[in-house]
């Protein structure tokens, strides 16, 4: 099981090399569309790298609630890896 | 039409719309010009450059979503107009899988001897079936033709490597059009709402496109004895810039290896491989022996790769 503390690290990682942000910008509350500037693509495709990264799937309606970059880090923390 | 055109039509950006789709500029058919006539054009450019004359095809294949009329196939009005009347003809439709679908289906006719020559072109007029004041979907879709002919071969030098072909029927509604067919016959009321214009949930088709996409073009290169590292060009399906790269890095092939127009011509559905191809062919970077995969996904939702060998 993940900690929160590396999931959170990880998706930061995940955010820094996909939006080129700043490290710094990647904070808990940060809204992912409206801080960190992703459009709706950029959106599907931060999903579909922390499925590869955590082997987890994220249904679209699911990946849907995901607003801050600490939403992200909830929704993977209860999502059970893939078998 | 380029992005330019566009922003004088409705409130977007050239910006927007490059960083969305990578796309610049798309082609749309003259007033009065049909599916039959671009594929005309680009079956007598594909006759000319095999040396053949058109009766020399004994089988026209058409792939499209905008056909002339609901009935007769376009593909008979294509071979009467290039004169080869009598020939088989007929379409088929599956979306922007068009040509995946059709370029085995044409390999397996010829393998199995039931005609020498086939002929199979992807061709689109979606200019006629976009909703202008849409902003989200008019900037994508274009009109084009491509033609491709398959020929029988001695069997050691066969280029149809393999195949994986899918669909899935679920939700039908994430990319089609509503009305105009049994399910909701063409009404005033519809016509009013523009329901006989191309609906699409893009977001919920992106994951898909790539992950189907990535998938079977593994599967085909392993069924076919190769990796990701022996290929020479991936063509794919030239829906959206960003699905392009999106998959060519999960695939981990060099940028440079994959085919990209989607720039000039936006996305022209079935006619988006055999143009790429055409291309390709055009600016000599074909050569004997080259391993290719076609990949594309599109409405169905339906998908499929082939790996083929070019023989040149």
């Amino acid at each position: 099981m993940e900690t929160t503390g590396t999931t959170f690290d990880k998706v930061k990682k995940i955010i820094v090399d996909q939006l080129g942000v700043d490290e710094a910008e990647v904070t808990p509350e940060a809204s992912i569309t409206d801080d960190l500037g992703a459009d709706s693509l950029d959106q599907v495709e931060l999903v579909m790298a922390f499925e590869t990264e955590f082997n987890i799937d994220i249904p679209d309606e699911e990946a849907e609630t995901i607003k801050t970059v600490g939403d992200a880090v909830k929704k993977i923390d209860e999502t059970a890896p893939k078998a | 039409m380029s992005n330019a055109d566009l922003e004088r039509i409705f409130d977007t950006s050239d910006e927007w719309i490059v960083t969305r789709t990578g796309m610049r500029e798309r082609r749309y058919a003259a007033p009065g010009e049909a599916s039959s006539d671009l594929s005309t054009e680009a079956a007598r450019h594909a006759l000319d450059r095999a040396g053949l004359r058109p009766e020399d095809i004994d089988c026209y294949v058409v792939a499209t979503v905008t056909p002339d009329f609901q009935f007769p196939a376009t593909a008979c009005i294509v071979a009467s107009n290039l004169g080869a009347v009598g020939k088989a003809a007929f379409d088929i439709e599956i979306a922007c899988s068009g040509f995946i679908y059709g370029l085995p289906m044409a390999a397996s006719f010829v393998r199995a001897g039931v005609f020498r020559r086939v002929m199979i072109i992807g061709v689109e007029t979606l200019s006629r079936i976009t909703n202008m004041e849409d902003r989200g979907t008019c900037i994508l879709f274009g009109d084009g033709a491509g033609a491709t002919i398959v020929e029988r071969t001695q069997a050691e030098r066969d280029s149809f490597l393999s195949c994986e072909l899918g669909a899935d029927g679920r939700v039908p509604e994430l990319l089609y059009v509503h009305a105009g067919g049994s399910r909701n016959p063409m009404t005033q009321e519809l016509l009013d709402q523009k329901k006989d214009k191309v609906e699409m949930s893009g977001r919920e088709i992106y994951k898909y496109a790539v992950n189907k996409m990535v998938g079977t073009s593994k599967n085909v290169l392993a069924a076919a004895g190769y990796t990701a590292a022996d290929v020479d060009w991936i063509i794919p399906h030239q829906a959206n810039l960003r699905i392009i790269e999106a998959a060519a890095k999960r695939l981990e092939v060099p940028r440079e290896k994959i085919v990209v127009n989607i720039e000039r011509y936006g996305n022209t559905s079935s006619a988006t491989i055999p143009i790429a191809l055409s291309e390709t062919i055009e600016r000599g970077d074909l050569h004997d022996g080259d391993l290719i995969v076609f990949t594309g996904f599109g409405g169905g939702l339906s998908w499929g790769s082939i790996a083929w060998k070019w023989i040149g």
